[in-house]
């Protein structure tokens, strides 16, 4: 490339030039703006009954009606905002925890590395899911009356989503940690690495700007595993009992009603396809925008 | 020595962890006798907590347990109290075990063939329809699929049975609903390992000497592109190994995955502990395992 540019310029050049990503990227930004202004123009309200449930689409209804006679794609529109919401905070507490610990761990190495290790193999072998139900229900009961206390009773109706983002994100960073922990520890002993400590860098700046970029791809491959994983996850509590409940929807919370309404004699095909059909089709994207920024910043790239 | 080191840690590493799930699932409101049926009396709850010692501290009740767990008792279950938490692993984990396994062996099976093809394939339309079919498979609840498979592979097509645990016919369908989202998962791995493995200058040494492609993919980019896998492959094979709440249910299967999340929302003390114990000396085996292999598959990764 003849033209002076800064490495991020660079990338983002590459990355204009993956089909693909791009078209993800404005899908994901057209869902974003739809998402917001939906409220605007919804014909019903999330709580609003309908004259039937379990009603095929139609000209009403566009998605039909669900399990409870609310209209499905009223549900699923405001669905999404939790669902990416979930995703989002899970994924940005996974990434900044996990990614600071593993590459501290990996560098540093030896007693640090085994000290940091253990810590995250102590909190890896409690089971999630139940670190996430007794979190949630330790939370549900003691902060939530001193939220209630504290901004009124409307809070009270999103603690229990607000303790969902706390209990994903406190399981979903370990993970990420041991991937970047495993790669550091091949990259460190790399000559590049000698090469640069012997110009005289110290350990912040051999981590930032000779170790991390060479882990970007890895990370940015599991951060966009990590969002769908978070938003699976969250579908399963809901199935459980312990997500989101209804008025309020995830696409994980729909997909759930939906397949437990699964039955040989009659199909209530609607329930599933939509609410499944909106979140494979946003994690698809959230993938291809991945897979593009990791082919953009990787720094082997010509 | 280092790994000898690492193996004698594990002890004092389970004592912790059993310590922490003990007092944790005591931490959570409610207890063990809330959810019976007649609400009981207060002289009936007290006499119930005297006789499993949980009107003492905790640390004495943890004494107590290590007691019983220097010989290899786990204590009564809390929840179904005719029953040992040993009886109900005996009886769940080997259904939970094979099941596991069957669910890796098809989650590597496929993952690490569709990793490498779409790796070798970037950019063109193997890439492409690979790709689609894990991403498709890590966005899809197993609570989905296995409704699914059941509907079409037992109604429809009626080709297996749609639940129980009896003849290897039955393991079928509830092992591809387990190991179908890991296959996504490990291939997605596989396929960035196996781009940045090519990338190495080794390879390109290899290439330029003349060695065939094959091998030049098989022998040396294959060695350092599966160590992404091997880390993911450790904690994911304990958690298979000791079941899944979802296919057991789903497929009513009798393993252990079922008791792990119902005696969290039971409080049904005992039983977590002993759940966790299990889970947490196959994690930590495993890891120890993962970290072994590291050493062996990159000569370049050194331990101290």
């Amino acid at each position: 490339m003849s033209r002076n540019l800064t490495p991020n310029q660079r990338a983002w050049e590459r990355f204009k030039r993956n089909r693909p990503a791009v078209f993800s990227l404005i899908f994901i930004a057209a869902l974003l703006v739809g998402i917001l202004i939906w409220p605007m123009f919804a014909p019903y309200k999330p709580d609003q009954m309908a004259a039937t449930q379990f009603q095929p689409p139609d000209g009403k209804h566009w998605f039909g009606t669900d399990v409870h006679g609310f209209d499905l794609m009223t549900r699923v529109m405001f669905g999404a905002r939790i669902s990416l919401m979930v995703g989002l905070v899970g994924a940005t507490v996974a990434l900044v925890i996990g990614v600071t610990w593993g590459a501290v761990a990996g560098y540093l190495g030896g007693r640090f590395d085994s000290w940091m290790m253990r810590v995250v193999d102590i909190l890896y072998a409690l089971p999630a899911i139940v670190f996430v139900i007794v979190l949630i229900t330790v939370l549900d009961t003691h902060v939530k009356q001193w939220i209630v206390d504290q901004f009124g009773s409307s809070a009270g109706r999103y603690t229990r989503t607000a303790f969902l983002f706390v209990g994903l994100g406190a399981v979903s960073w370990l993970t990420m940690a041991r991937i970047v922990r495993g790669q550091v520890l091949t990259l460190r002993g790399r000559q590049f690495v000698d090469a640069s400590r012997a110009l005289g860098a110290n350990n912040s700046r051999i981590i930032l700007h000779h170790i991390l970029p060479n882990v970007l791809g890895v990370i940015i491959t599991y951060v966009t595993m990590t969002v769908p994983a978070i938003i699976l996850y969250e579908s399963f509590l809901s199935y459980l009992g312990l997500g989101i409940q209804p008025p309020m929807a995830s696409w994980g919370s729909l997909i759930a009603e939906g397949a437990s309404q699964l039955n040989p004699i009659r199909v209530y095909w609607w329930l599933l396809v939509f609410p499944a059909t909106a979140l494979v089709s946003t994690l698809l994207a959230l993938n291809f925008v991945g897979d593009g920024l990791r082919d953009a910043f990787d720094p082997r790239a010509g | 020595m280092y790994f000898l080191k690492r193996a004698l840690f594990l002890i004092p590493l389970l004592l912790v962890i059993t310590f922490m799930a003990f007092a944790l699932v005591r931490l959570a409101p409610g207890g063990p006798f809330d959810n019976e049926r007649k609400p009981a009396s207060p002289e009936i709850e007290r006499n119930l907590k005297a006789k499993y010692h949980l009107d003492e501290p905790v640390w004495k009740q943890y004494l107590r347990y290590l007691g019983d767990l220097s010989h290899g008792d786990l204590g009564p279950s809390l929840k179904y109290r005719n029953h040992t938490v040993n009886d109900i692993i005996r009886q769940g984990l080997p259904v939970s075990l094979t099941l596991g396994l069957l669910a890796f062996l098809i989650a590597q099976g496929i993952g690490i063939p569709l990793g490498f093809i779409t790796a070798v394939g970037r950019g063109r339309w193997p890439d492409y329809a690979g790709s689609f079919f894990a991403i498709l498979a890590i966005c899809i609840p197993g609570f989905v699929v296995g409704p699914l498979l059941i509907m079409f592979f037992s109604i429809r097509w009626q080709i297996f049975p749609p639940a129980q645990w009896e003849t290897p016919w039955h393991a079928i369908l509830p092992s591809f609903a387990l190991g179908l989202f890991f296959a996504g998962r490990i291939s997605r791995l596989m396929r960035e390992g196996m781009t940045q493995a090519l990338q190495e200058g080794f390879i390109v040494t290899a290439r330029a000497k003349g060695m065939s492609e094959t091998r030049v993919l098989v022998r040396h980019a294959f060695r350092i592109a599966v160590l992404p896998v091997v880390s993911y492959s450790g904690p994911l094979l304990a958690d298979l190994l000791t079941g899944s709440f979802v296919v057991e249910n789903i497929f009513n299967i009798p393993g252990i995955g079922v008791f792990m999340v119902n005696s969290s929302l039971n409080r049904d003390y005992t039983m977590v502990v002993g759940l966790v114990l299990l889970y947490a000396t196959l994690l930590l085996v495993m890891n120890l395992l993962v970290d072994i292999s590291y050493g062996l598959l990159d000569a370049r990764v050194k331990y101290e």
